[in-house]
């Protein structure tokens, strides 16, 4: 599916002509070609540069190519699959991608962002104001410079540890004894901002006499989020924890930054696996491999997207 | 001014107000949570004797700024990224526009598969291509060269221009053009002439968007080219660690501000014309 989707746009848009409804006159076809036409860069583009390389990623992820020393890079059927299952280091970058996302995307940013946009309907302006600010340039920061301010923020001698010894409480090195914890926190930091504004543009929505009527019916603050604003914002939920997990998914440069997905490799995430794989240890075949894994949860997630969107489209 | 008001009354205003306060506080200890990193590049670009943690200078100058601001360091990679986000969010931007158009205007049986395909795509992790892309870069020589990921840059940004672009030009009432139409103007010239002026902030949402996007983005460059020279500043940035020996920090942090400051500019820029939630409107709701 993930290979052959974005492939179906080119001739897609092409069969314009092929398939007419049912008793058009050939002009219609001629039109109906000219007017498929402005598509056609974007849709070339899509193919060269986008479809190509997935279905090259389909194609060598089933051979042993390597980078270096080998002429000729042969068929290996489902050898680097049956590899990775057995591979240690793969089930551990599993693990630890589960582990980050569960952190950082479902329970972390979707669960703060939710908080910060209640707390942003009550609270005065000013407040409202300097906080979104502060979140949302967390969010707009380039992916590396993230990754230096929460490098700095949780190394041994950055800020989390002075304000730790300052509290009188055991500092440690956060990076080095609790890696994956250290970076969900900077996903956390970095993504928190999209949760938001979803959230905020989702509880504007919901209409004022709703919320009164049940404050009036003595319903308390838990009560009314639990029964009243969730179920008035599920469609919200569910599409910005499938972004949210995407999202996560294909973190690198943030990890990258603050470990290199070490120490021995506990904090390396899958994006970190494969390029390990592929680069360090030039085993592009296998390195494919786990990139097209990769891409078919992806895309498992993002066909579940496209059904929570069904109605919209 | 409570006085005034009905016993009742004051009592449910002053529940508000509680309520408000307890809001308002709960939402400063995050800002003040969220704001530390943030403080840190701030306090330690203007710092002498910058260090990992957050504090207050030792006394304020612009060394760090003046240290960096060379050919090498500084304005080459940021050219680099200038040309390589420019470039692409150029062909992103007019690849949209050309394809939003039919989408929008035309009834085609094939539209709705055709933005499905689009909207999938969208979604897609990236990340996870770029071992076989460059793999193919390499296959076909483009590994290395600008217009190489230029082009690639351009395509993965395209699937949410396109699907961005088609709902802002819908918003574009159809009687308008057809009057032209009647006018005898071709689908084209209403296009250029009707459509996107009247879309213009539509444009410029996705115009600025592509280049945030782009211009953050480590892992693409990062693959793809290879020579020092051409590397953006988004890869550059890392050269602060491995080849210069010892980490000035108060550089970095110098660096980091120089190098996101337009990204901030621009999206302060765009949000403020059309309210904090812009990518969302057309991401999420569709």
């Amino acid at each position: 599916m993930t290979a052959t989707a974005p492939e179906h746009a080119g001739p897609e848009v092409r069969e314009v002509p092929a398939s007419p409804p049912s008793g058009t006159r050939p002009g219609t076809v001629r039109r109906s070609l000219f007017r498929a036409l402005p598509v056609s860069p974007a849709v070339v583009l899509l193919l060269l540069f986008l479809a190509g390389p997935i279905v090259y990623c389909v194609v060598i992820a089933f051979t042993d190519l390597q980078l270096t020393g080998q002429a000729q890079e042969s068929f290996v059927g489902f050898d680097n699959f049956t590899r990775a299952f057995k591979d240690e280091a793969f089930l551990n970058a599993v693990w630890l991608t589960l582990v980050f996302t569960v952190l950082s995307s479902l329970i972390g940013q979707n669960t703060l962002g939710l908080a910060l946009a209640s707390l942003m309907q009550r609270a005065s302006k000013p407040v409202r104001t300097l906080t979104g600010g502060i979140v949302v340039t967390a969010w707009v920061l380039p992916e590396v410079v993230a990754g230096f301010l929460l490098y700095a923020f949780f190394r041994r001698e950055g800020t989390l540890n002075a304000i730790l010894d300052w509290l009188h409480l055991p500092s440690q090195n956060w990076l080095f004894t609790l890696p994956i914890l250290a970076v969900s926190f900077a996903n956390v930091w970095r993504g928190t901002a999209f949760s938001m504004l979803v959230y905020s543009a989702a509880l504007n929505e919901i209409p004022k006499e709703v919320t009164e009527a049940a404050e009036v019916d003595g319903a308390s603050g838990w009560r009314r989020m639990w029964h009243i604003t969730l179920p008035m914002i599920r469609r919200s939920i569910g599409t910005n924890l499938m972004l949210n997990t995407l999202q996560t998914l294909s973190v690198f440069g943030l990890i990258w930054v603050m470990t290199r997905g070490g120490p021995s490799g506990k904090s390396q995430t899958l994006p970190l696996f494969m390029y390990e794989q592929a680069f360090q240890n030039s085993l592009i075949g296998y390195g494919t491999a786990v990139a097209l894994l990769l891409l078919l949860i992806g895309s498992l997630f993002s066909v579940v997207y496209l059904r929570l969107l069904r109605t919209e489209v | 001014m409570t006085d005034t008001l009905t016993p009742r009354r004051t009592t449910h205003a002053s529940r508000r107000n509680r309520r408000r306060t307890a809001a308002d506080a709960g939402l400063l200890v995050a800002a003040a949570a969220f704001v530390l990193p943030l403080a840190w590049v701030v306090l330690s670009a203007l710092d002498p004797h910058a260090s990992l943690r957050v504090k207050v200078p030792d006394g304020v100058t612009l060394d760090n700024f003046d240290a960096i601001l060379t050919p090498e360091i500084t304005f080459t990679p940021l050219l680099n990224s200038l040309i390589l986000c420019g470039g692409a969010t150029l062909l992103t931007v007019v690849c949209a526009v050309l394809a939003a158009y039919p989408l929008s205007r035309f009834r085609s049986r094939l539209n709705r598969p055709f933005l499905l395909t689009i909207l999938f795509a969208t979604s897609l992790p990236i990340t996870a291509i770029m071992v076989p892309v460059y793999a193919l870069f390499v296959r076909v020589n483009m590994i290395d060269t600008m217009q190489g990921t230029i082009f690639f840059f351009a395509a993965s940004q395209l699937p949410f221009a396109i699907w961005l672009m088609k709902n802002f030009m819908d918003g574009v009432p159809k009687e308008l053009e057809e009057a032209a139409w009647t006018d005898g103007a071709s689908s084209f010239q209403s296009l250029l002439r009707i459509v996107l002026p009247l879309m213009g902030p539509g444009v410029a949402v996705v115009t600025v968007f592509s280049f945030v996007m782009m211009w953050g983005n480590f892992f693409v460059p990062f693959m793809l080219l290879l020579s020092p020279d051409q590397m953006p500043a988004s890869v550059s940035i890392n050269d602060f660690f491995g080849n210069r020996g010892m980490v000035a920090y108060g550089q970095l942090a110098a660096f980091s501000i120089v190098y996101s400051t337009p990204v901030v500019l621009l999206y302060v820029l765009i949000s403020r014309r059309l309210g904090g939630g812009f990518a969302l409107g057309g991401a999420v709701k569709g």
